[in-house]
C-alpha cells in the first residue's frame, strides 16, 4: 500500500490532534487521577488544617509582627522599601503591585455586608488579620487552566510557581483578594533574602500556603508562632485539637460563607 | 491562490506597510513588557485583567458573528449571502487570531503557554476557551479557503467541506458562550454573576460583527471592482437592527434585576460605572455615551429609511461598533473588578505601552484581514471578468 505525502501529513496531523485531546478526555472522566499518580502518597495522614483568628487577642502590633514574620520567611517583596533607592515606586504603583500573604483590613472590608450603622465601636478599630482562606471548595482551583493551583488532601490550597502561566484567572475567581501577581521582578524589593525559601520570578501568582514547609517539620505556621495565641491552628479532623476545642466553645464567623467556598479561616469577633 | 496577495496597487502596499509599522511598534513594546513585566500596564492586584482581555472579549464576538452570513446561506439557502460568506469567514479568521494573541500578551509567563495543553484541566473555562477558539480558527481558515478556491476554479467545493460548514454554525455561538462563562461563573464578582451574560454577549456580537462587516463591505465596494451587493448590505442591516435592539433590551433586563432586588454586591458595580463610587468616576462618561448612543442607534435603525440610505447606515453601524465596544470591552472589564470583593475602589486605565501593544495586535489582525480580503476580492474580480 502506498501513501501519498499529502495523506501522510493529513493522518499525522489528525493523530497529533487526537493525541493532545486524549489527556483532556481522561481528565474529564477521572479528574486528578492522572496527576495524582505522580504525587507521593504523603497526604494519607488524614489531617485537615484550619485556622481560628481570635480578634480579642489581635492588636495592631501583633498583626504587624505576624505579617512581618511571614513575609520575611517567604521572601515576599516590600515595594515600599526597595533594596536600592533607585527602584523606588510611586504610591499608585504600590497599590497595584503589592504582594501580600497575610495583612490587616477593616471590619467592613473583611466582612462586607456585616457592618451595621450601630455596632460595637471596637469593631471599627480592630485590625482584622486576613489571608488565604484555604477554602474547601476553592474557586481559584476550579478555574486554573494548568492545575498550577490545587488543593491538597490536608486542605492546603497550594501554588506551583513553576507551572503557573500567569493568566490571573485565579485572581478574578478569588472572592477574598488573597492572591498576588508578580507585576514586576520582586527580588530588588526583598531586603534580606531567606535562602531556605525560593524567591519568585516575574509573571506568576503567589499566596499564603499555611506554611506547608513548616507543617512538614511539625512546626506551626510562622504567623501562628508570632501571634502569641491570637491565631489558633490545627487539625479539624482531630476532635481533641485546639482548633476544634475553640470552635466548640466560641461563636465564629467566616468571610463570605454564602458564596459556597467553605473557607477554613474562622474568626472570633 | 495566495499569490494574488503579492500583486496589488500602490495603495494596497501602503496599507500593508502602515499595518506592518504598527506591528513593529507593538512588537518592540511587547519585548519591553516581556523584560519588565506586566507592571508596565495599568493593571494591578485589584483590576487584574484589563485592556487586553477586553479586546479578547469584544473580538470573540466579532469572530462569532460570521455565522450571521454563513447560516442564512447554508441553512436557509439565502443565495444573496453566497457572495459575502467568505468576507464573514475571513473576518472571523482575523478576529480569532487577534483573540489568541491578546490572551498571549496578557500572560505573565507566555513561555509556559503550552502548559494549558500539557496539563489539560476541563474544570477551567479557559481550557475550553482555548479549544473552541483554536478550532473555530481552523474551521474558518479551511472553509473560507476551500470554498473560495472552488469558486475560483468554477467547481463545487470538496464534499468534506460541507460537514465542516455545518459544524461551524453551532461552533460560532459556542465560542462566545464559553467566553461569557469565563466571567459569569465567578462567585465574588457581582457584575459578572448573571445568567444573561452569554445571551448579552451574543446579542452585542451579532450587532457589532455584522456592523463591522457592512463597513468593510462598503470599503471593498469603494476601493475594488468587487461589489458585495446592496441587497446583502441591507440584509445585514436588518440583522444588526434586531440584534442591537435585543442587546439594549437585555441591558435593561439586567438593570431591573439588579436594582429591583437591591442587592448591594450587584448594584455597586453599576454605581461605579454610571455615577461613580467613592468619588471615583473615570468610566462614567464612556458608559453613558455607550448606553445612550446604543439605544439611539437601535431606535434609528428601526426606521427603514435610515437603513436604505447607505451613508446613514454606515454612521449608525459605526455607532453600534463603538458603543458595544465600550460596553463589552472596558466597561465589562473594569465594571467587574471595581469595586473589588472587599468593596474598595481602585480604578483602572490602560497605559501607553499597553495601548501600543494592543495596537500592534490589531495591526497583525488587520494585516491578516487585508491579505485575506485581497485574495478574496481578486478571485471575485477574476470571476466577473
Amino acid at each position: 500500500m502506498s501513501i501519498s505525502r499529502r495523506d501522510f501529513i493529513r493522518i499525522a496531523g489528525l493523530s497529533t490532534l487526537f493525541g493532545l485531546g486524549a489527556r483532556g478526555a481522561y481528565e474529564l472522566i477521572a479528574p486528578g487521577q492522572l496527576e495524582a499518580k505522580s504525587v507521593p502518597e504523603a497526604a494519607a495522614t488524614g489531617k485537615r488544617w484550619a485556622m481560628v483568628v481570635d480578634m480579642h487577642k489581635v492588636d495592631a502590633d501583633t498583626a504587624r509582627k505576624c505579617a512581618v514574620a511571614c513575609h520575611r520567611l517567604h521572601n515576599v517583596p516590600d515595594f515600599a522599601n526597595p533594596v536600592n533607592p533607585k527602584y523606588k515606586v510611586d504610591p499608585e504603583e504600590l497599590v497595584r503591585w503589592e504582594v501580600k500573604w497575610i495583612w490587616t483590613d477593616h471590619f467592613h472590608n473583611t466582612f462586607p455586608g456585616l457592618d451595621q450603622q450601630f455596632q460595637q465601636e471596637r469593631l471599627d478599630k480592630l485590625p482584622f488579620l486576613v489571608l488565604c482562606n484555604h477554602c474547601e471548595n476553592p474557586a481559584c482551583v476550579r478555574v486554573c487552566p494548568t492545575q498550577a493551583t490545587f488543593r491538597r488532601e490536608d486542605g492546603v490550597v497550594m501554588m506551583d510557581m513553576h507551572r503557573c502561566i500567569g493568566c490571573r484567572y485565579c485572581m478574578a475567581a478569588c472572592p477574598y483578594g488573597a492572591r498576588s501577581f508578580n507585576w514586576r521582578d520582586p527580588r530588588p524589593y526583598v531586603k534580606e533574602i531567606n535562602p531556605d525559601y525560593p524567591t519568585r520570578e516575574l509573571g506568576v501568582v503567589e499566596k499564603c500556603t499555611f506554611c506547608v514547609e513548616r507543617l512538614e517539620k511539625n512546626l506551626m505556621p510562622a504567623c501562628v508562632v508570632e501571634s502569641k495565641g491570637a491565631l489558633i491552628f490545627g487539625d479539624l479532623n482531630n476532635p481533641k485539637s485546639t482548633v476544634r476545642q475553640v470552635l466548640r466553645q466560641s461563636y465564629t464567623i467566616r468571610r463570605k460563607p454564602h458564596l459556597g467556598t467553605n473557607p477554613q479561616v474562622y474568626y472570633i469577633v | 491562490m495566495l499569490e494574488t496577495a503579492f500583486t496589488g496597487s500602490k495603495r494596497y502596499y501602503l496599507l500593508l506597510a502602515a499595518l506592518g509599522g504598527l506591528v513593529a511598534i507593538g512588537f518592540l513594546t511587547y519585548l519591553y513588557q516581556l523584560s519588565s513585566g506586566l507592571g508596565i500596564t495599568g493593571m494591578g492586584r485589584d483590576v487584574s485583567w484589563g485592556f487586553y482581555i477586553a479586546q479578547l472579549t469584544y473580538l470573540v464576538g466579532v469572530a462569532a458573528s460570521a455565522v450571521m452570513v454563513v447560516l442564512p446561506y447554508y441553512l436557509h439557502d439565502y443565495k444573496a449571502f453566497g457572495r459575502i460568506t467568505v468576507l464573514g469567514e475571513f473576518l472571523a479568521v482575523a478576529a480569532v487570531t487577534m483573540c489568541l494573541l491578546f490572551v498571549i500578551v496578557d500572560l505573565g509567563r507566555p513561555d509556559r503557554m503550552l502548559n494549558i495543553i500539557k496539563y489539560p484541566s476541563p474544570n477551567s473555562v479557559l481550557f475550553w476557551d482555548m479549544i473552541v477558539l483554536n478550532t473555530y480558527l481552523l474551521l474558518n481558515i479551511v472553509i473560507g479557503w476551500m470554498v473560495l478556491e472552488a469558486e475560483r476554479n468554477q467547481v463545487a467545493p470538496p464534499k468534506w467541506v460541507k460537514p465542516l460548514i455545518y459544524l461551524s454554525i453551532p461552533w460560532a455561538p459556542s465560542i462566545h458562550t464559553v467566553t461569557a462563562f469565563l466571567y459569569s461563573g465567578l462567585p465574588g464578582r457581582g457584575y459578572w454573576l448573571t445568567a444573561i451574560m452569554a445571551p448579552r454577549f451574543l446579542s452585542s456580537a451579532f450587532a457589532a460583527g455584522p456592523s463591522l462587516l457592512i463597513l468593510l463591505a462598503l470599503l471593498v465596494r469603494k476601493y475594488t471592482k468587487f461589489d458585495p451587493g446592496r441587497e446583502q448590505i441591507q440584509s445585514l442591516a436588518k440583522i444588526v437592527t434586531y440584534a442591537i435592539l435585543i442587546n439594549v433590551f437585555f441591558f435593561f433586563c439586567e438593570l431591573f434585576t439588579v436594582f429591583y432586588s437591591q442587592i448591594p454586591e450587584h448594584m455597586q458595580h453599576f454605581y461605579y460605572l454610571f455615577v461613580g463610587l467613592d468619588g471615583k468616576a473615570r468610566m462614567v462618561p464612556y458608559m453613558w455615551f455607550s448606553i445612550v448612543g446604543m439605544t439611539i442607534a437601535a431606535l434609528l435603525l428601526v426606521n427603514p429609511e435610515n437603513r436604505k440610505n447607505e451613508t446613514r447606515l454606515a454612521l449608525l453601524c459605526g455607532m453600534v461598533v463603538i458603543t458595544t465596544y465600550l460596553d463589552k470591552g472596558l466597561g465589562l472589564m473594569t465594571g467587574g473588578f471595581v469595586p473589588n470583593p472587599m468593596e474598595r475602589v481602585t480604578e483602572y486605565w490602560p497605559t501607553i505601552p499597553e495601548a501600543l501593544i494592543t495596537l500592534g495586535v490589531y495591526g497583525i489582525g488587520f494585516l491578516i484581514l487585508t491579505i485575506l480580503y485581497k485574495v478574496a476580492v481578486t478571485v471575485k474580480e477574476e470571476i466577473k471578468a
